[in-house]
């Protein structure tokens, strides 16, 4: 069977210039080019079905060339009634967007564009290891440390007690 | 009379109630009983289904008594029927979760009495490509069911649903139709759309245009499977949906892609031309999804990603075309719809509970309801495979199939698949310590819901019971492994012998393909 070349040709050119319009940004645009796609796969479909101009008929003992076939036809019908349905669906959804933000176009997702623009450094996961807890600290300066802390702690503590005791004598004078 | 000519019971009930409770559409009350009843009755039929298939068989009805080729045919056997029970036992406790939340609501999420009619269709088209014995029929119960998804989707119109729903039905509207290229193609090749005929057929054609095929039926499948790198639609799409809507196209939808893949990888293609390949993507699908899933703060979007990754796995049992390999994936398949839709339930419940699914605005909630704690701590340890539920075994045997088959590449795949396993933990982990095992007063700004000294009705009841049915479910499957797994083997057997199959539809004289084992 030779199938007929200006149908392929005319489904080429409907699934390109299909292709094209879906990877815009309008949506209007991008519903023509889902038309156009679904009406390429339509005529693909047909010409699987046999010559084209022949009616779907079959009687025993009609010649195989004196017919096409009737499946391919059923099936085209099936897929025009599925486009049509969804046709529909986006027409509405085009409405839905235009009403909501008076744009007709493919909006960003703006959780994705937060998580992507977020750094790797999150402060509650890493911030919980203090910078200096190194094993490799040297000995000496480590003590040292510890001794001034702990000198540091002791005159805090003599300083709240002297104000302790001032704010005591306070309240015995009074 | 036969019990299994009433297969197609398992898609006419769903759309015959889909009728009646868009008949009811003032009743709410009705609608909810419609629903409801005829959801359990298809469980229970296909419930019988299974149980006449069980231990072997493989049942062909054609419609209207047309023989096949010509005619439609619905075949039941064990596959299937394993996926029509799973399925619509999910389906069912996600109804009673749905209405228990639409209960409590009102009409606060827009036109609930839509959601009915749609969710009876979805069932419907996921019943209908799982019995499918024709490409064509397959192509049907595909749209009925994106149909039907594209309305749960953009349920009340909202600014975040519209833009997702429009993303979500652009691909899948082209995925469809590169399925229908490829029928078309198919048809024109060999002259029929039957399943069985096909098996016998396509094995005579051009290598070339096999390999061209072949291709064609996958890109179109691994679309709706979400494969990488097919897969960026999904996390965009999934997460603003309601929560019991999401719950069941996490659970559902994607299966039926996976599903069309091990039919068309075992009785359409039995070669291993695209063995590689395929185990390629089920690697990169797993490491891919899986370091989506740790970047994330929201917890649907991090349970989408894992979605996504544990695609994987089933791609990488189907890809090995071996009884093991397979007989894994039949089997992970069913632990994944149940493990992956209960937490989505779970999301919901603390979407409820605490105002909030971002996993930086919660705390504290394992002292808050210990009950919602255990509920997200089974399926999550079950998903990431901790030993004794059914995720390890799952993984166990897709590990030992690809350590028996030993090629370099699926060597490969095990060292990732045990990998993404361990970060499935690390993501999980972190929902767990974030929002339920620190502190109330670490949450960064915290939702009203979760400092609220009450909370009365926060978590209904039956929300609260269908998610706990569910996680049992999900253990069920981990008690009731052995005879499972058995039944996968048998399943995974007849699907790489493939006579089974040929024969229940043509009849005894059909000719004999060959076998796809390896």
């Amino acid at each position: 069977m030779n199938p007929n070349m200006t149908l392929l040709i005319i489904s080429g050119v409907l699934f390109a210039c299909g292709v094209y319009l879906l990877l815009e940004r309008s949506l209007t645009r991008v519903l023509l080019g889902l038309l156009m796609l679904t009406n390429g796969a339509n005529l693909l479909l047909l010409t699987t079905g046999g010559y084209a101009g022949l009616a779907p008929f079959f009687a025993k003992g009609t010649d195989p060339k004196a017919y096409s076939d009737p499946l391919p036809q059923a099936f085209v019908l099936t897929s025009i009634v599925i486009s049509f349905a969804v046709t529909g669906f986006m027409l509405a959804l085009i409405y839905r967007t235009w009403q909501l933000g008076r744009a007709d176009e493919v909006a960003d997702d703006l959780e994705d564009r937060r998580v992507a623009a977020q750094s790797g450094w999150v402060p509650e996961d890493d911030a919980d290891v203090p910078e200096d807890l190194s094993e490799f600290v040297n000995r000496e300066e480590a003590a040292a440390a510890d001794r001034a802390a702990l000198h540091s702690g002791r005159q805090k503590v003599h300083a709240q007690e002297s104000l302790g005791q001032e704010s005591l004598g306070e309240g015995e004078l009074e | 009379m036969n019990l299994a000519s009433l297969a197609p019971l398992a898609v006419v009930l769903p759309i015959i109630g889909a009728a009646v409770t868009f008949l009811l559409l003032r009743q709410e009350r009705a609608q909810r009983i419609v629903s409801i009843s005829v959801v359990a009755v298809t469980l229970a039929l296909e419930i019988l289904l299974l149980a006449s298939v069980w231990g072997g068989g493989t049942i062909a009805v054609p419609i209207g008594q047309w023989i096949p080729p010509w005619g439609i045919t619905l075949v039941v056997d064990q596959f299937s029927s394993l996926m029509l029970v799973v399925s619509s036992a999910v389906s069912l406790s996600v109804l009673i979760y749905a209405v228990s939340q639409g209960m409590a609501d009102g009409d606060k999420d827009g036109p609930i009495s839509v959601f009915h009619p749609s969710f009876l269709i979805l069932i419907a088209g996921v019943s209908d490509a799982f019995l499918a014995g024709d490409l064509f029929n397959l192509y049907v119960g595909f749209e009925m069911l994106l149909t039907a998804s594209y309305v749960l989707l953009t349920l009340g119109g909202t600014t975040a649903r519209i833009r997702a729903g429009v993303t979500y039905v652009v691909v899948s509207v082209v995925s469809s139709l590169l399925f229908l290229i490829a029928i078309a193609m198919v048809y024109a090749a060999t002259g029929t759309v039957n399943i069985a005929d096909l098996a016998v057929k396509l094995g005579q054609l051009d290598p070339g245009t096999q390999t061209l095929l072949h291709t064609m039926l996958l890109i179109g499948f691994g679309i709706k499977a979400a494969v990488f790198p097919l897969s960026f639609w999904l996390p965009d799409s999934y997460p603003t949906a309601p929560a019991p809507v999401t719950a069941v196209f996490a659970g559902l939808l994607t299966k039926v892609g996976v599903y069309a893949m091990v039919r068309t990888e075992t009785l359409l293609f039995p070669g291993e031309d695209l063995n590689v390949p395929l185990m390629t993507v089920a690697l990169l699908t797993m490491v891919v999804g899986i370091l989506g899933a740790l970047a994330q703060t929201d917890i649907k979007r991090l349970l989408s990603f894992t979605l996504v990754s544990h695609i994987g796995y089933m791609v990488f049992g189907l890809a090995m075309s071996s009884v093991i390999g397979l007989a894994s994936a039949v089997f992970y398949v069913m632990h994944h719809i149940t493990v992956q839709t209960s937490l989505f339930l779970v999301a919901g419940l603390i979407e409820r509970r605490a105002g909030s699914a971002s996993i930086d605005r919660l705390g504290g909630l394992a002292k808050l309801s210990p009950l919602l704690a255990l509920l997200y701590f089974i399926p999550a340890m079950n998903l990431a495979g901790i030993p004794p539920f059914s995720g390890f075994l799952g993984k166990l045997g897709l590990v030992q199939a690809g350590v028996t088959l030993g090629t370099p590449m699926a060597i490969a795949v095990v060292i990732a698949g045990v990998a993404v396993s361990l970060l499935t933990l690390l993501a999980l982990a972190r929902v767990w310590a974030r929002a339920f095992w620190r502190s109330t007063d670490d949450a960064e700004n915290p939702d009203a819901a979760l400092l609220a000294p009450t909370h009365r009705g926060s978590m209904p009841g039956a929300m609260v019971g269908a998610t706990a049915g569910l996680v049992a479910l999900g253990l069920a499957l981990t008690v009731f492994a052995g005879p499972l797994f058995t039944v996968s083997e048998q399943a995974a057997k007849e699907m790489l012998d493939r006579t089974p199959y040929i024969t229940a539809v043509l009849g005894q004289q059909a000719p004999h393909p060959g076998v796809a084992q390896r």
